[in-house]
């Protein structure tokens, strides 16, 4: 009988240990759904991490350590894009943290707002957020909620001239302003919109997120769980069996699996407190997709809840 | 704001109900025994009210004006305004409360608070007494830790809301000048609580 030193020395031997090394030593990241910015053709995956309200936790160090686990969960399950904004109250600062404590700065796609009613003072802001970051540059930089978008996409436009920005775009949620929105996708180079979009929320399939896919455009989608209310709501029914067919087990996954399997639609950036459930998300981004029917398929099932 | 009809209160919450919780607790952790002389402040304010002492409603006024300048530096703009960037403002409304307290109540003598008769007298006592002593049990009772407790004098609510009842007492048009900061405070923060009710599914 062959020893367990005879054993991996005839499979070193072979090359097979080098070959099963990957599984035995950890369970790795399942190949992750990505999808191209239409602008470079750069691939994203397609689950990041909001941090709307659960970053917003001011200087708790428990809790600021808790994100920095999140953030570090996020970027080891393969997610990329972090998203936050000078309106999320302390989130940046949280983000900033975490990202110097874990060491994750360079492994992340940085998407930031400006957010402020004077042009002149969206450089300053900016800038401001930049260094609650602790980052040298944004990769994207939104204008976020349309809020003087006149002004601040030139600014933003002239970042990404000078090198100082990757992509450039402009933020609605809960479908507001949809009209105006469409309005700038026609007239200027965006390279990102990001917009609410889920099962329940569903407006923008009409004119936004084609148009989206005509004009080239990356679209991310927040508010992918209504804030939890959806997610609370789904709680009382079960899952429907069929959902094993597209690698569900949760309602988390069988949402952001909707809505990133639509075709236009880039990154969905569910936010959340939990390194269990940052995994799960990003998990929804890997396994077999919906096609067509089944998507309606889930759309009732979720109407139903 | 464009298509203001679709904001809900709740778009407006910018933290968890878990963050709000856990400021009182790092607050309290860091103010105390502060919280006992806030305590000690609301029970002789209770006293003052109901005995007849010489300076009374000087020394009401400006015990109330202490608190409230007090809470408008060491928790809404050290503490609050960290997650809620309106904290600020609100800040600066506690101060003006405190100001007007000093100004009208403590130099010119504005304040005159009736004397001990009457249901709502007593109405106003009672919740006076309630919000010094009986608001401080909301957070156990609402399974959280003592650590979390919201006490007069050094929180916002219990503070707002014994001003607001002691204010009532105070007789003429000067009074609604004083209750305006602390009666606003109250609808501000009842909006708060009802938001993170809703948005934690409770």
């Amino acid at each position: 009988m062959w020893t367990r030193r005879q054993t991996l020395r005839a499979m070193a031997a072979t090359g097979l240990s080098a070959a099963l090394r990957p599984s035995l030593a950890q369970p790795q990241p399942r190949a992750l759904l990505t999808r191209p910015v239409p602008s470079t053709g750069e691939a994203l995956p397609a689950v990041g991490l909001g941090s709307w309200i659960t970053f917003n936790v001011g200087d708790d160090p428990v809790a600021r350590d808790a994100c920095t686990e999140v953030m570090r969960n996020f970027v080891e399950a393969g997610g990329r894009m972090i998203d936050s904004s000078p309106m999320y109250g302390s989130s940046q600062d949280t983000i900033g943290y975490g990202l110097h404590k874990a060491a994750l700065t360079g492994r992340i796609f940085a998407a930031d707002k400006v957010w402020i009613s004077s042009g002149a003072q969206g450089r300053e802001q900016i800038e401001r957020s930049r260094r609650k970051w602790q980052v040298n540059r944004f990769d994207l930089l939104e204008v976020h909620n349309l809020l003087d978008w006149e002004d601040h996409l030139p600014t933003l436009f002239a970042m990404k001239a000078a090198g100082q920005l990757r992509y450039v775009g402009v933020t609605t949620s809960e479908g507001r302003r949809h009209r105006d929105l469409e309005q700038i996708m026609r007239s200027q180079p965006l390279d990102f919109v990001q917009v609410t979009y889920n099962p329940v929320d569903r407006e923008v399939e009409e004119r936004i997120l084609p148009l989206a896919r005509d004009r080239g455009i990356a679209v991310i989608v927040n508010r992918p769980f209504r804030q939890g209310a959806l997610l609370r709501a789904l709680a009382r029914q079960s899952l429907p069996p069929w959902s094993a067919d597209i690698d569900c087990t949760t309602w988390a996954q069988f949402v952001l699996k909707f809505i990133v399997s639509h075709p236009a639609v880039t990154c969905a950036i569910p936010a959340t407190t939990s390194g269990a459930h940052v995994r799960e998300n990003v998990s929804a981004a890997s396994g077999r997709m919906p096609d067509a029917a089944m998507r309606q398929r889930m759309i009732a099932a979720v109407e139903r809840g | 704001m464009s298509e203001w009809w679709t904001y809900r209160l709740t778009s407006f919450l910018l933290f968890s109900p878990r963050t709000y919780h856990r400021l009182f607790e790092l607050y309290n952790i860091a103010i105390w025994p502060a919280q006992l002389a806030g305590a000690a402040i609301g029970v002789a304010i209770v006293a003052f009210l109901i005995g007849h002492r010489t300076h009374r409603d000087r020394i009401v006024a400006g015990l109330l004006a202490m608190c409230w300048l007090w809470v408008a530096w060491a928790f809404l703009y050290e503490r609050y305004a960290q997650i809620n960037p309106a904290a600020t403002w609100f800040a600066a409304a506690f101060a003006f409360e405190a100001l007007l307290l000093v100004a009208l109540c403590v130099f010119a003598g504005r304040a005159v608070f009736a004397p001990p008769r009457g249901t709502g007298f007593w109405i106003a006592i009672t919740l006076v007494t309630v919000a010094v002593v009986g608001y401080p049990l909301l957070a156990p009772l609402a399974g959280r830790s003592w650590t979390t407790a919201e006490t007069f004098g050094v929180a916002p609510d219990p503070t707002a809301i014994a001003t607001a009842a002691a204010l009532a007492l105070v007789r003429g048009r000067v009074r609604w000048l004083l209750l305006t900061v602390p009666l606003l405070w109250c609808a501000i923060t009842a909006a708060t609580l009802w938001a993170m009710a809703t948005t934690s599914g409770g």
